[in-house]
């Protein structure tokens, strides 16, 4: 399945040969040809190429066991695939990606503060108490950023998971899964001005999302991967 | 880059502050069970003082790896893992910060309990020594094989025993050395050689098994 | 941080091509296999002489010595297939390491089981923990331990790699095990028994106990074949030369 060849009628962003805003994308981020996927011992789909640029945001989907999860995994290198390549042109790929999985990575007996912190550090990003502060503020957690994690909402603990975007230093791959799961509208809204920023500062984004996108700046590219699957 | 192992080691350390109970629930495991073997087979002290030393030892392996699913089983399961092999980290460092992490809060509280319970087997002072010494020197061993068993068996639904029955037999030389250092002194004899194969097996495990266990985290996560 | 799809080609036919070539093997393999045990076995029991020392009690060495070795060579032999498919990614190797554990466990035990029946007759009690033994006995627990790890793990290929690592791990470990059990052995020396005192072999005693060490070998691979076409069928069950094997069968 290539770019170009258009999304089926379920998908509301239809691509435009070859790419939309093509004067604001810049090099390449991400790219996959032929890629295979296995999961235990049925594979899940195959053939797949694609190329995400920065500045772009590419929105995968396709039904539940399709591999989107798998797919995010074998973006951020957790996976081998069965077959085919995945780049991650630039220096320390591995340094220049935020993988937000589905779990979210948080300890329940340390405060929101604490584990963003831990993040940070474990990623080289800037782990000081005011930047963390600042982002667990973007999210709106300010008050409960000393809470243990434990009390905290499932809404809530995936907002201050989502705050460690904003500690990542600018023009990185983000691989999101189901980022918007569980958000409030506040949430939602905050996530889509965290990404269309990143976009517009050179970023890259690949996420899954069973609901409809609200980020529109840029116009996130679809990959359907019920085109490619294995029956 | 050391600041990651730092971090995580800082970060285990603090979560067990946090739950200092069940940090401490191998110790009084530990405690129970040595006690258990002077009611099995009798009070007499000569007997005791002979199987002090194996006693403790042994109990002491036990009560480590009950710690040891835990280990990265939590990590595992809320996602921290994937966040720690996606560092950039090598998995060698990682392994390394979570066995040494492990040793901390289980190894050097046994290492400190051992000895009181020798006393309770009527054991010398020398003895004494050299069994704090044996477990000293043995505990890092077990930390560090009993990390790679964890990530062996990370996620598995009977993990815990499965764990155990891996690890045990790789940790029998470890054993066999540490009981003969405290044989060899309770007998009048140097207890040197005992422990510098001791300290050859701590080193030997301390440059190869983190790269097996991290070798086992990357296939556990695939 | 790819696999290449030549590789592709060795994974797919190899399952398939070892199970067509094995099929025609494995009925001489058993041929072989009574010949020669039944062979060693006259040999051993009927045509070496007595002991001097031992009487006939020590006839049971030509079973025991022959498991032992097999016991430890399987080990190596599975670590090594183990190690083959991790370094190739081939599919196959994993099969054939999972097929050698039970047999090696079961020659383990067998050892195990003789050393006890010698020790008996000879020293008094059923079980003498000596180096030798003490190390057969771990050697167990290694087989166990492994064949436990990968029955628990549901994902097929995690259950190959994790088992290989414990395999190689374990292999690396035995040596290590061994000095350590002999070591324990001599500083506990109050009983000073061991089976290592075997009689001085005659001729006859040497071609029994050769008979019977090919025998293993041959009801090694018999057996281990058996296993390893039963693994090939099961996990290629979706591929079409097992669709028409299964439809030519019917």
């Amino acid at each position: 399945m290539r770019y170009g060849s258009g999304c089926d009628p379920l998908c509301t962003a239809p691509v435009p040969a070859p790419f939309p805003n093509a004067a604001l994308v810049g090099p390449l981020a991400l790219a996959a040809r032929g890629l295979a996927c296995q999961r235990g011992d049925r594979l899940l789909f195959q053939a797949l190429d694609f190329e995400l640029r920065d500045g772009q945001i590419l929105w995968l989907r396709g039904a539940n066991g399709r591999g989107k999860t798998s797919l995010l995994r074998l973006v951020a290198g957790l996976s081998r695939p069965a077959a085919g390549t995945i780049e991650r042109p630039g220096v320390h790929a591995e340094r220049r990606m935020v993988y937000i999985a589905h779990a979210n990575a948080l300890k329940d007996d340390l405060s929101a503060l604490e584990n963003l912190q831990f993040l940070a550090r474990l990623h080289g990003d800037d782990d000081g108490e005011a930047p963390c502060s600042e982002a667990l503020r973007r999210f709106g957690l300010l008050s409960r950023r000393r809470a243990a994690v434990r009390t905290l909402s499932q809404g809530q603990r995936r907002r201050v998971a989502l705050a460690r975007l904003l500690l990542a230093r600018p023009q990185t791959l983000w691989v999101l899964d189901e980022p918007f799961d569980a958000l409030d509208t506040e949430g939602i809204a905050t996530l889509d001005e965290v990404l269309a920023a990143h976009a517009r500062a050179g970023g890259a984004v690949v996420l899954t999302s069973h609901l409809e996108l609200t980020v529109h700046d840029p116009e996130p590219v679809c990959l359907q991967l019920d085109a490619v699957a294995v029956q | 880059m050391s600041s990651v192992f730092g971090t995580i080691v800082a970060r285990d350390l603090l979560l067990a502050a946090r739950r200092r109970i069940d940090a401490l629930l191998p110790i009084a495991f530990f405690v129970v069970a040595v006690s258990l073997f002077p009611l099995g087979v009798g009070p007499e002290p000569q007997m005791l003082r002979q199987m002090a030393a194996g006693v403790v030892w042994v109990c002491a392996l036990l009560a480590a790896m009950l710690s040891l699913t835990a280990m990265y089983g939590a990590d595992y399961a809320d996602g921290s893992l994937e966040q720690m092999l996606l560092s950039g980290e090598s998995g060698f460092s990682i392994a390394s910060a979570k066995a040494l992490a492990h040793w901390l809060i289980t190894g050097v509280p046994l290492v400190v309990a051992a000895p009181l319970f020798g006393l309770l087997f009527d054991l010398s002072g020398p003895a004494l020594l050299a069994l704090t010494l044996s477990l000293l020197l043995g505990t890092p061993i077990l930390s560090l094989l009993g990390g790679l068993g964890a990530a062996l068996t990370l996620g598995l639904r009977s993990g815990g025993v499965l764990l155990i029955l891996l690890i045990l037999p790789l940790c029998i030389p470890a054993l066999i050395f540490g009981t003969g250092a405290v044989s060899a002194v309770e007998s009048g004899l140097s207890a040197r050689a005992h422990y510098s194969l001791l300290g050859a097996l701590l080193i030997a495990s301390g440059l190869l098994v983190p790269w097996a266990t991290a070798a086992a985290l990357r296939i556990a996560v695939e | 941080m790819t696999t290449t799809n030549r590789l592709r080609f060795f994974t797919f036919a190899a399952p398939q091509r070892f199970y067509r070539l094995t099929g025609a093997l494995v009925p001489w393999l058993w041929a072989v296999t009574a010949l020669l045990t039944v062979a060693g076995l006259y040999v051993g029991f009927f045509v070496a002489p007595t002991d001097a020392t031992q009487g006939d009690s020590y006839r049971i060495i030509f079973i025991h010595v022959p498991a032992a070795w097999m016991s430890m060579v399987l080990y190596l032999v599975m670590a090594f297939w183990a190690a083959i498919g991790w370094a190739f990614n081939a599919r196959l190797a994993f099969m054939v390491a999972r097929a050698l554990a039970p047999t090696g466990a079961m020659f383990t035990f067998l050892a195990l089981w003789t050393g006890a029946f010698w020790g008996k007759p000879t020293w008094g009690t059923w079980w003498v923990w000596d180096a030798r033994l003490t190390s057969e006995l771990i050697l167990l627990f290694l087989y166990l331990g492994y064949i436990a790890l990968v029955n628990a793990i549901d994902d097929q290929r995690r259950a190959d790699l994790a088992g290989a690592l414990l395999a190689v791990v374990g292999a690396v470990n035995v040596p290590i095990i061994y000095f350590s059990v002999k070591w324990w052995n001599t500083l506990h020396q109050g009983a000073s028994i061991s089976m290592t005192a075997a009689p001085t072999m005659a001729s006859t005693m040497l071609t029994a106990m050769l008979l019977m060490t090919f025998a293993f070998w041959a009801y090694a691979f018999a057996v281990v074949f058996t296993r390893t076409r039963a693994i090939v069928l099961e996990r290629e069950q979706h591929t079409e030369w097992v669709g028409s094997l299964a439809a030519a069968k019917r």
